[in-house]
């Protein structure tokens, strides 16, 4: 008798959990996979994989979301951010990055609102050199330090040199793009979802 | 190991005798336990307040790598739950399940192969978090060497557990020990197929909220429960108010609760039926909340003066009021129309404090003070100093949930207003955010009057004890 029950729970308490899985994650795992790459969307080039690297090394996701939600729910669409995400979108991300924070704006888009590299590495070296009361950390080791030398100095030694307002600059000296600055920028230019989409999947009523 | 147990007639019962020898055999890999977890408490905590004064100094610290906000943060997080909550639900499991079957632990030379992989696991996958490795998805950052060694201790665990329930000398089985029970079924399980590498895209989205939201399921809440179930009863001398009820809690916890996950994605691009899913699993969260509730409440009801005599009624009872009241919160926020606000602010951070500290911690505090003393066979030294405690943590983490409920509704409030610019929804949560640090600091001072006594307390320092603990149990609550 006492096996019995005790068998009976044993297996009441794995069947509860082993129904969410299914239901949460397999039944809606079968579903999605049906669903096709929308057409305009491009695999991830080898820089922008780097990127996305960094982006995850750095968490940015810890105040960034990737999703836009629909019209009527939230301000994304009146924003501007772009239409609201569907699952086709994500096809090729792997870790997914959409997100639960918006202690900063939402980054699906930025590449169609905020298409200048030279802008991202500004902002990156230090946020509150182009957008005035951020809170975002600044990332100076994605950044090196140099004396001041001519363009064609640069040019030569093939250094992305970053146009850093002078008040936001060390003095004497001049602010490099390193490798893995530059492949996250290039990653966070390429964060443009706003090509239409073949069937419109309505997500939220 | 010690001597004290033939000075004092222990003979007086087989109750009392059960209860030495059981608390003998726990000794060991529960002090290991709650060491382990005090210590990850103490770094845990100064990651959260590091974080936090970062929103206040963007730039602090700021060109440090390892101490950037995106690393701290995470490492805030798996240091307070994979490293605190984590070994001090295993020390309290331990203990309460060898209490709960009266018999001695059962496979004890496991627990110390779980507290070392355990601790190992913890300190690699924090360290590789700040050296930027990281799997990237929110509570499952810890790469996989980390998973590899906390999975063979969770299991090593869930032997030892299930060994002493078999070997048990009663019959009938206490609420809390099915909660004991179905943790430690639930959690290896798991974690493990949570760190399967099958998933990819949305629905990796789905698997990591599934997870996330289950850990509270299967882990976190059901030690709360157990110990609030084990110890309001138990400090107070009366019987759990109904036994029908704390069933009908138990399994509509385990139905509803293993649905929620995907609440955290609401507004996001998952199928609509999913999400809703999971709203009306949140929804239906308040029957086994205000079950559990109402049995809690009847029981203590008449005895709310003893709250000023015993500390551990005092966490424990803090505890388990504000799992009602998160659990309310959760439901409703769980809610498209409530969620289209709160979603994406610090309104879910002060959440999440709520019911991992508010409610959770305070409830551990609670057990670890009942626990230890009589497992180091010493009373807790300086009274005044639990007080402290108390009070700080209690001010603290108060201070914390309103300020983020404000200021994250305040911040949900302009980021839906499109006639403001974005940069407002941050201007204006500032303030909060600095009432937040200012929490953080009188929640690490609290916290360091614990560790300063616990520390006593292991190395048996401060007033020595007179009467032997087990004396003053009041007979029999728990049946």
């Amino acid at each position: 008798m006492m096996y019995i029950r005790a068998s009976i729970f044993f297996l009441g308490v794995l069947a509860t959990l082993f129904l969410g899985w299914a239901g949460l994650t397999m039944i809606p795992g079968l579903q999605i996979r049906e669903i096709k790459p929308a057409s305009a969307l491009k695999p991830y080039k080898d820089q922008q994989l780097r990127g996305r690297a960094i982006y995850i090394r750095e968490g940015c996701i810890y105040c960034h979301s990737q999703q836009t939600r629909p019209e009527g729910f939230g301000a994304d669409q009146k924003r501007g951010w772009g239409r609201p995400s569907v699952p086709g979108d994500y096809v090729y991300d792997k870790p997914h990055l959409l997100g639960t924070m918006r202690t900063g704006p939402d980054l699906f888009n930025i590449a169609a609102r905020q298409p200048s590299e030279d802008w991202h590495l500004i902002h990156l070296y230090d946020p509150r050199a182009t957008s005035p009361g951020s809170i975002m950390p600044p990332y100076p080791w994605l950044f090196k330090e140099d004396e001041v030398f001519s363009k064609e100095v640069y040019a030569a030694k093939g250094e992305r040199v970053v146009p850093v307002p002078e008040e936001f600059a060390p003095e004497g000296k001049v602010i490099i793009a390193t490798h893995e600055a530059l492949d996250l920028v290039a990653y966070l230019v390429s964060l443009n979802h706003t090509y239409s989409i073949e069937q419109k999947v309505n997500n939220n009523e | 190991m010690n001597s004290d147990q033939e000075t004092f007639n222990i003979n007086e019962s087989p109750e009392l005798t059960s209860r030495v020898l059981t608390d003998a055999s726990a000794s060991g890999p529960v002090i290991a336990f709650f060491t382990s977890a005090v210590f990850w408490l103490l770094i845990g905590t100064v990651f959260g307040l590091i974080a936090s004064i970062k929103f206040n100094f963007p730039d602090w610290l700021g060109s440090i790598p390892a101490l950037t906000f995106g690393r701290v943060r995470p490492a805030h997080l798996n240091a307070v739950i994979y490293g605190w909550a984590s070994m001090a639900i295993a020390g309290c499991y331990v203990w309460l399940t060898a209490r709960l079957c009266r018999t001695e632990v059962g496979w004890p030379r496991l627990l110390y192969i779980s507290v070392l992989l355990w601790n190992m696991g913890v300190l690699y996958g924090i360290i590789s978090i700040l050296g930027g490795h990281t799997q990237g998805m929110e509570w499952l950052e810890f790469p996989r060497i980390a998973v590899y060694l906390i999975t063979p201790a969770a299991v090593s665990l869930s032997l030892s557990i299930l060994r002493t329930f078999h070997a048990r000398q009663v019959k009938h089985i206490y609420v809390s020990l099915w909660y004991v029970l179905a943790s430690v079924v639930w959690f290896p399980i798991l974690y493990l197929i949570a760190n399967l590498p099958f998933y990819s895209g949305v629905t990796q989205a789905a698997a990591n909220w599934w997870y996330a939201h289950n850990l509270l399921t299967v882990w976190v809440t059901p030690a709360g429960l157990a110990a609030a179930y084990y110890f309001i009863p138990k400090v107070i001398g009366r019987p759990i108010h109904s036994y029908y009820l704390s069933l009908l809690g138990f399994w509509t916890f385990a139905l509803f609760y293993n649905w929620n996950g995907i609440h955290h994605l609401v507004g996001g691009p998952l199928p609509t039926w999913l999400i809703s899913t999971s709203i009306v699993a949140s929804v239906l969260m308040f029957i086994p909340v205000i079950t559990v509730a109402i049995n809690h409440h009847l029981t203590m009801i008449g005895h709310f003066k003893k709250l000023k005599y015993s500390p551990t009624l005092r966490f424990v009872v803090f505890g388990a009021m504000c799992y009602t009241a998160v659990s309310f919160q959760g439901s409703i926020e769980a809610l498209r129309s409530f969620s289209e606000v709160s979603h994406f602010t610090h309104y879910t951070i002060g959440h999440a404090h709520l019911g991992l500290y508010a409610f959770f911690t305070m409830i551990l505090f609670g057990a670890i003070y009942y626990i230890m003393p009589r497992l180091v066979k010493w009373e807790w030294p300086y009274p005044v100093l639990i007080k402290f405690h108390f009070w700080f943590v209690a001010l603290g983490i108060a201070l914390y949930v309103v300020s983020l409920t404000i200021g994250g509704i305040l911040q949900g409030f302009y980021m839906n207003d499109a006639s403001q610019p974005f940069i407002e929804s941050v201007n204006i949560t500032k303030p909060y955010l600095l009432a937040r640090s200012i929490a953080g600091v009188l929640i690490l001072i609290g916290h360091l009057f614990f560790i300063y006594i616990f520390t006593l307390m292991v190395t048996r320092k401060g007033a020595i004890r007179l009467t032997p603990p087990w004396r003053e149990e009041p007979e029999a609550a728990t049946r």
